[in-house]
């Protein structure tokens, strides 16, 4: 299965994409009449707020005030604003540690789960070597691993090796269970590298891994920030293992964690649960809007290109 | 609170955690060295230091981990017998299809149920996104406003998607039951009656993954050429044969493996399920959070890691499958 690689470099996209959008019969505008231009309008703006509502209303339910959280009002900005949850949550409940662990908790992964794949997605895509094929469609069997298939055994050998409560199993964790995805997306990129670069190098009297730093790394900066933020938003948003390694203390929780707990079982505290979403959402989500380009470029060569 | 201890306390965690990590690895290629360079003389052994880490990385927590399940799933591991549990071969699979897998829900229809979840939400993930898709792929204004907008529930971390939905579902206050109401009809039990609260599970799940389709069918769209287009209007086709004989099959080699890949993220969906079925409900788990729950809640780890197995081989069958009719893994041998 082989599908035109997305490319990375916009340069070159662009040109092709106008082309397109100039031929493609779905762009013209003659088969459009105004009336089916405003019908799809109608359609999209009417997604858009099915797409944005809940967003909205968590964002309306945390500025209400603790006694007037659990109500029918559907206004969004409620009469009685209020940023006090936003401050019981920063400063008396414990997001801000939350965050903080879950932010050395997840660039510590991203980072090492980046270099592990960085390296050897390197070996897969210029060498040929025993074993080669066979790893490549283990990597790609293990997408096919639920993580809760690898729960009890994670678990038990967490507390056996003495780990659970500490980070020290769940970055391991995390920056393992990252590699197969990203040595995908990277060799991907890799591939569309010409050799010639480094035989030119070579030749020059670099070593291979001189040329693997010095040229192949830097070219594939774009490919590697994709990576980066992959394994970051996977680790930010995992919810099971971190339960399962982290336990219940409650200094120690990672961000979803602390929600959940938030929530609790029967006494919810809404409003500050709201504002804590939205505190913890909002930079994931701009980061995410602005990245989202690369990242789908970045997971089509990944899982199209087998 | 900002609990200034703790935050120290998890930097030094850290600090070392980075130190182990590198440590192992400095290790590692020291006695790859030593031993495929200097020893061996290995004409490629720059290839086997680059991938080891990865590889004893795998081997440690997938493989191993993978393996000593089995052996788990052979034993009456549980929480009273954690350290003296003893051999009883196979009789944890059969108990997986004979036995209640919680309290009363069985196997299959925990399977069944699986089977329905994935399908339901499949078919609305690519159906929506497609729409929303050739509806996007026109000359239009507002077209990336529509876009961002879209992607939101996308880039929405799932935990507080659920978790917000769950608010919503509420028999009061949830603005779902509230329009209910006001528009003059009885309100739905969402969150304690069995089949709401599955159909709950299923309208989050659809709004969350609409948007992943939309985006990757959208790029899809794009890279089909307008001449197939005009060539087709020339001979008088109409918008639907267009759609059905050039778009679907041009589509093709982006949707297989975006279906494929839906189909087993939406099998082994956790959060979701987890998150909305608030009252833990048998009947809307689906085996996914079923394993959790014998694992975590009943503590029956021999058991679990059995029905674990079965799982996997589930998902084992279907890539095989998967990979026979598409041909997906030709390319890995080049």
């Amino acid at each position: 299965m082989t599908i035109n690689n997305p490319t990375y470099d916009s340069s070159v996209e662009k040109p092709q994409k106008t082309k397109a959008r100039k031929k493609s019969f779905f762009h013209a505008n003659r088969g459009d009449s105004t009336f089916k231009r405003t019908i799809i309008h109608i359609i999209l703006i009417g997604y858009c707020l099915i797409s944005v509502y809940p967003l909205l209303r968590i964002f309306s339910v945390s500025l209400r005030p603790g006694n007037r959280v659990l109500s029918t009002d559907l206004s969004i900005i409620p009469p009685d604003a209020t940023f006090e949850n936003y401050r019981i949550v920063l400063f008396e409940q414990g997001l801000l540690q939350w965050i903080w662990n879950s932010i050395a908790v997840t660039v510590t992964t991203a980072i090492i789960g980046l270099i592990i794949a960085a390296t050897s997605a390197y070996a897969f895509s210029r060498y040929k070597f025993k074993g080669r094929s066979t790893l490549l469609i283990y990597l790609l069997t293990t997408q096919m691993i639920p993580t809760a298939m690898l729960m009890v055994p994670l678990y038990i050998l967490a507390i056996k090796l003495n780990m659970i409560g500490t980070y020290r199993g769940l970055i391991i964790a995390y920056s393992v269970t990252s590699v197969p995805f990203s040595i995908w997306i990277l060799k991907g990129y890799y591939d569309t590298i010409p050799i010639e670069l480094e035989e030119a190098a070579i030749i020059d009297g670099a070593s291979p891994l001189q040329a693997f730093f010095k040229i192949i790394l830097p070219l594939s900066t774009p490919a590697l920030a994709t990576t980066f933020l992959f394994n970051f938003s996977q680790a930010w948003n995992e919810f099971l293992i971190a339960r399962i390694i982290l336990g219940s203390q409650e200094s120690i929780l990672t961000w979803p964690l602390g929600l959940n707990r938030l929530m609790g079982q029967y006494l919810v505290q809404w409003g500050q649960y709201n504002a804590a979403a939205i505190i913890v959402s909002i930079p994931v989500m701009i980061l995410f809007l602005s990245m989202s380009k690369y990242m789908i470029s970045g997971l089509t060569l990944g899982s199209v290109k087998g | 609170m900002f609990n200034f201890d703790a935050f120290l306390k998890s930097l030094s965690e850290i600090g070392s955690t980075i130190l182990v990590v590198v440590l192992i690895v400095v290790v590692l290629e020291a006695l790859l060295y030593l031993i495929l360079v200097k020893w061996l003389k290995v004409k490629n052994a720059l290839v086997y230091m680059l991938v080891s880490p990865a590889i004893l990385g795998l081997l440690l927590l997938q493989i191993y981990p993978l393996l000593w399940e089995g052996y788990i799933s052979m034993t009456n591991m549980s929480l009273s017998h954690f350290f003296n549990y003893s051999f009883i071969g196979l009789r944890n699979y059969v108990r997986v299809f004979t036995e209640p897998v919680l309290k009363q829900v069985t196997f299959l229809p925990l399977l069944w149920r699986t089977i329905l979840w994935t399908l339901i939400n499949v078919f609305f993930h690519v159906t929506g996104g497609m729409i929303l898709a050739l509806l996007l792929n026109r000359d239009m204004k507002m077209r990336g406003v529509y876009r961002m907008f879209i992607i939101i529930p996308w880039a929405l971390p799932q935990v507080v998607a659920a978790m917000a939905w769950r608010g919503e579902f509420n028999y009061e206050y949830g603005w779902i039951n509230v329009m209910l109401k006001q528009i003059g009809l009885t309100p739905v039990q969402w969150m304690t009656s069995p089949t709401p609260n599955f159909a709950a599970m299923c309208l989050v799940n659809i709004w969350l993954g609409i948007p992943f389709m939309t985006v990757i069918f959208l790029g899809g769209l794009q890279s089909i050429s307008g001449e197939f287009y005009e060539a087709a209007e020339m001979d008088g086709a109409s918008n639907w044969q267009k759609f059905w004989k050039i778009t679907l099959p041009m589509m093709k080699p982006i949707m297989t493996p975006s279906i494929i890949l839906g189909t087993v993220w939406t099998f082994n969906n956790f959060n979701i399920p987890f998150f909305i079925n608030q009252y833990e409900l048998e009947s809307s788990d689906i085996l996914v959070t079923a394993l959790f729950r014998a694992a975590f809640e009943y503590n029956r780890y021999g058991f679990s890691a059995a029905f674990a197995y079965v799982i996997f081989f589930i998902l084992l069958i279907y890539s095989a499958i998967y990979a026979k009719t598409t041909g997906a893994l030709k390319g890995v041998k080049d």
